[in-house]
C-alpha cells in the first residue's frame, strides 16, 4: 500500500513527460514535413 | 470559399523579420532528396538569399532573403536551378492546419488520460476496495476533469452551435453523454460509491477524437496537394512611374491608370489595356483554349494571363475585386451555396439517432423510478444507457471508411478534398463533361515526329528547352518522354513571335512559325536546318482512354453529356467517337443553367471540367472533378482533382465513392446491431464500467476493421 504512494506519482509523471515531449515535438514542427524528413537522410553533403 | 485564393489577399506575400523577409513559393516539381539538396544549396549560394528551407510534403520552399529581392527575382533564381515556381500568398493564415493541430493535441491528451485512468480502473475492477478504491477514484477524477474540459472542447463547441440554431448533430448526444457521465462519476466519488465511469467518458473522447483527426487529416492532405498544384495569379507587378523608374508593387496596391511592365513568362496582376509591345498571351485559365492569343497596343488583357513572347506595357483598367477573374469567382461562390446545404450521412443518421437515444435514456430513468429503484439508482442506469449508446462507433464509422478510401484514391492520382465530397460523388446519376482540356488533353500534342531524324530530335529539344511557348513545351515533353538527350547548340536565341534560333557547329538551326504553309485549324511549327525545313503539326488530342471511360460510366448507370463552349462543328467528331450527345456554344452562365435544369428534373450531376468558364458549373454540380491541368479556380471549386493524362480516374472515383458509402452503411448497421445487444443490458442495469469499456472498444475495432477493407477500393 505504501508502495502505491510512490509508484503512482512516478507512473503519472512519466506519462506526463511523454505528453510534454509530444507537445514539444508538435510545436517545433517535427511533423510538418514527414516526406522531407525521409528524403533528407539521402542528401550527400559533400557535393 | 472559392474566391479566397483567387483574389490575392490584402496582405503582402512577405512578412518582415528584422532586415530579411520571408517569401513562400510553391514548387510542384520537387519529389526527391536530390531536388531538396539542389534547391536549398543552390538558393543559399544566390546573393541576397539568407536561407531556404524545403517542405517536401507541401511542395513548398520558404526563402529568407534581402528585402530588395522581389518575387520575380526569387522565381528566376529557382528557375535557374531547373524548377518552376509560383509565389504563394500569406503563409501565416492556415486555418485548416491550426484546427488539425488542435485536434491532435486534444487526441494526445485524451490518449494519455485514457491509458492512465484505465490503469487505475483495472485495479478497481480486480478487487480494490475501501480506501484504495476511493483514492483511485479521486485520482481518476483528477486526471479526467481537466481532460474532459480540454479534449471535449471540439464536441461541446459544435454541439452548442447546432443547438443554438435549433438543429441537432452527432455532437449533441456525445456532449450530453460525456458531460452527464463525468458529472455522475464525480458525484459517485464524492459519496464514496462503488462505480465511477471516468474511464468510459475519457475513452469515448479518445475514440471520437481519433475519428475527427482522421477526417481533418484527410482534408488537410488533399488541400496541401491542391495548393501545391495551384498557380496563383500574380502577387504583384513591376510598375513604371512618370519619371521612368520601375518598382515592384503588390497586387492589392494596384490602381487603375498605373502602368505595368510585364516581362515574358510573367502573369498579369490586374486587368488592363496594352499600351506598348506585341506579344502572345496564354489565357487558357479563362477560355480553356491552349493556343496563345496575340495582343497588340489597344487590346485588353486580363489578370492572371501569362505573357509568353515579349515584354509589354499595360495600363491598369481594373484591379483586385473588379477584375474579370474576381467576377467569375463571385459567380462561383453563389453557385456553391447549394452544395453547402448538403447534409452529411453521419448528420442525417444523427437526426434520428440523437432523439431516440435521449428518449430511451429518459424512459429507462422513468421506468426504474416507477419500479421503485430510487432516484440515485435510476439516474445511474440512465447514465449507463447514455454512455453505452454514445455514437462511438458511429463517430469512427464514417471518417475511418472515408480516409481509407481517400488514401487508396490518392495513390491512384485522385485528390478528394473531403469526406462529404466522397458521399456526394456516390450519389451522382448524370455526368456532364467539358470538352477542351477535359475530354481532350487541352494542350497541343505533336501529331507525329516521324519526319525528324534522331539527330534532329536532339537539336529540336535543345531549341525548345528554354522556351515557355506552349508548342515548345509540348515538344519538350514529347521528346523528353522519348529519352532524347539535347544537342549542344551555340548562339541560342528566342525572338518574340518568330521562334528560336541557334547554331549546331557551323550550321544554322531554327524552330519557328511555318513559312511554307498557313493552316487555319491546325497548330504547326517549322523546324529548319540549313536549307531543309520540316513541318511539325500539333493537335489537341482526345485523352487516351476517354472513350472507354465514358462507356464505363454509362455501364455504371450514369448518363453522359458533353457541354462545351466550342463551335458545334468542332464537337461532332468527339460526340461520334464517344457516342455521347454534345451541346455547343455554351457560355459559363449557360452551363450553370443547364445544371440547374438537370437538377430541377431530379438528376444529381457530376460536373467534370477544367477551364475557368466551367468554374460556376463545377461549383453548382452535386459533385465535381477537375484535371490537375485545370485553371486554379476550377481546382478550387472541384470536389476532387485527378492527375495525369488519363480520364479513367473519374470512373474509378465514382466506383470507389459508391463502395465507401456501402461500407459506411455497413458500419452504421454494425453500430446499431451493437446497440440492440447492449442497450437492453444497460436498461436492465447490468452494465458496469467494465462492460461499457469492453463493449466500446470492441465495437470501435470492428468498424475500423471493416473500413480497412476499402484499401483496394480504387481499381
Amino acid at each position: 500500500m505504501t508502495g502505491l504512494t510512490v509508484l503512482i506519482p512516478i507512473a503519472l509523471s512519466l506519462g506526463l513527460l511523454g505528453l510534454a515531449a509530444f507537445f514539444w515535438a508538435l510545436g517545433s514542427g517535427q511533423f510538418d514535413d514527414s516526406d522531407g524528413a525521409a528524403a533528407r537522410i539521402l542528401i550527400d553533403d559533400d557535393e | 470559399m472559392a474566391s479566397q485564393a483567387l483574389i490575392p489577399p490584402a496582405t503582402d506575400t512577405e512578412t518582415d523579420i528584422g532586415t530579411t523577409q520571408i517569401s513562400l513559393f510553391a514548387v510542384p516539381g520537387m519529389h526527391c532528396a536530390g531536388c531538396i539538396g539542389k534547391i536549398e544549396n543552390g538558393l543559399a549560394r544566390t546573393p541576397g538569399i539568407a536561407s531556404a528551407r524545403v517542405n517536401l510534403s507541401a511542395k513548398r520552399v520558404t526563402i529568407q532573403h534581402d528585402p530588395t529581392l522581389s518575387p520575380p527575382d526569387l522565381r528566376a533564381a529557382i528557375a535557374a536551378l531547373g524548377f518552376e515556381a509560383e509565389p504563394l500568398a500569406d503563409p501565416g493564415v492556415d486555418v485548416a492546419a491550426a484546427e488539425n493541430r488542435m485536434l491532435i493535441r486534444a487526441l494526445a491528451v485524451a490518449g494519455f488520460a485514457a491509458m492512465n485512468i484505465m490503469l487505475l480502473s483495472v485495479s478497481v475492477w480486480s478487487g480494490a476496495e475501501g480506501g484504495t478504491r476511493q483514492m483511485f477514484h479521486w485520482l481518476s477524477a483528477l486526471i479526467a476533469l481537466p481532460t474532459v474540459a480540454y479534449a471535449g472542447r471540439p464536441f461541446f463547441r459544435s454541439a452548442w452551435a447546432a443547438v443554438r440554431q435549433g438543429r441537432t448533430n452527432m455532437d449533441v448526444p456525445i456532449s450530453i453523454g460525456v458531460a452527464l457521465t463525468t458529472g455522475m462519476s464525480v458525484y459517485e466519488t464524492l459519496i464514496g460509491g462503488e462505480d465511477a465511469w471516468f474511464d468510459g467518458a475519457v475513452m469515448l473522447l479518445f475514440f471520437l477524437l481519433a475519428g475527427r483527426c482522421l477526417d481533418s487529416l484527410m482534408r488537410g492532405r488533399a488541400r496541401a496537394g491542391v495548393a501545391a498544384l495551384l498557380k496563383q495569379s500574380a502577387p504583384g507587378a513591376m510598375l513604371l512611374d512618370d519619371s521612368g523608374q520601375s518598382r515592384w508593387v503588390a497586387a492589392s496596391a494596384l490602381r487603375p491608370g498605373m502602368m505595368m511592365l510585364v516581362a515574358a513568362g510573367e502573369r498579369l496582376a490586374a486587368d488592363g489595356r496594352v499600351m506598348e509591345g506585341d506579344s502572345g498571351i496564354d489565357i487558357a485559365f479563362l477560355t480553356g483554349e491552349s493556343a496563345p492569343v496575340r495582343v497588340r497596343p489597344g487590346d485588353l488583357v486580363q489578370a492572371g494571363a501569362l505573357n509568353i513572347d515579349g515584354p509589354i506595357r499595360v495600363v491598369v483598367t481594373a484591379a483586385g475585386p473588379d477584375t474579370v477573374i474576381a467576377d467569375i469567382a463571385r459567380l462561383m461562390e453563389e453557385a456553391a451555396q447549394g452544395k453547402s446545404r448538403y447534409v452529411r450521412l453521419a448528420d442525417r443518421a444523427a437526426r434520428y439517432y440523437a432523439p431516440s437515444v435521449h428518449l430511451l435514456s429518459a424512459l429507462s430513468f422513468a421506468g426504474w423510478m416507477i419500479a421503485g429503484a430510487g432516484a440515485h439508482q435510476s439516474l445511474l442506469i440512465a447514465v449507463a444507457v447514455l454512455l453505452i449508446t454514445c455514437p462511438c462507433a458511429l463517430g469512427l464509422a464514417v471518417p475511418a471508411a472515408q480516409i481509407v478510401a481517400c488514401g487508396a484514391l490518392m495513390k491512384h492520382g485522385v485528390l478528394v478534398k473531403d469526406g462529404s465530397a466522397l458521399e456526394r460523388l456516390a450519389e451522382v446519376d448524370e455526368a456532364l463533361f467539358d470538352k477542351t482540356g477535359t475530354l481532350t488533353l487541352g494542350r497541343p500534342v505533336p501529331r507525329d515526329l516521324a519526319g525528324l531524324a534522331a539527330e534532329d530530335r536532339a537539336v529540336v529539344l535543345a531549341l525548345v528547352q528554354g522556351s515557355r511557348h506552349p508548342l515548345s513545351v509540348a515538344l519538350r515533353q514529347a521528346l523528353e518522354g522519348e529519352g532524347i538527350v539535347p544537342a549542344a547548340l551555340t548562339d541560342l536565341r528566342e525572338q518574340a513571335g518568330e521562334g528560336m534560333t541557334g547554331r549546331l557547329g557551323d550550321e544554322a538551326v531554327a524552330l519557328g512559325r511555318p513559312r511554307s504553309l498557313i493552316t487555319l485549324f491546325d497548330l504547326a511549327a517549322e523546324y529548319r536546318r540549313g536549307d531543309r525545313a520540316v513541318l511539325l503539326r500539333f493537335t489537341d488530342a482526345l485523352r487516351p482512354d476517354a472513350v472507354e471511360t465514358l462507356a464505363d460510366l454509362r455501364a455504371m448507370g450514369l448518363k453522359t453529356l458533353i457541354a462545351s463552349g466550342d463551335r458545334p462543328e468542332a464537337l461532332t467528331e468527339i460526340a461520334r467517337q464517344t457516342a455521347t450527345t454534345a451541346i455547343g456554344h455554351l457560355r459559363p452562365q449557360d452551363k450553370l443553367a443547364l445544371i440547374e435544369r438537370l437538377r430541377a428534373s431530379g438528376h444529381r450531376v457530376l460536373m467534370v471540367g477544367d477551364g475557368l468558364n466551367d468554374g460556376p458549373a463545377l461549383a453548382a454540380g452535386h459533385a465535381s472533378m477537375a484535371p490537375a491541368s485545370a485553371s486554379d479556380a476550377s481546382q478550387l471549386a472541384a470536389d476532387a482533382v485527378f492527375l495525369g493524362d488519363r480520364l479513367a480516374p473519374v470512373a474509378m472515383a465514382v466506383r470507389a465513392a459508391r463502395r465507401t458509402v456501402r461500407v459506411v452503411k455497413q458500419n452504421f448497421a454494425l453500430a446499431i446491431g451493437y446497440n440492440i445487444f447492449a442497450v437492453p443490458l444497460a436498461i436492465a442495469g447490468h452494465v458496469t464500467p467494465l462492460v461499457a469499456a469492453v463493449a466500446m472498444s470492441t465495437s470501435s475495432l470492428i468498424v475500423i476493421a471493416n473500413a480497412l477493407r476499402l484499401k483496394g477500393a480504387a481499381r
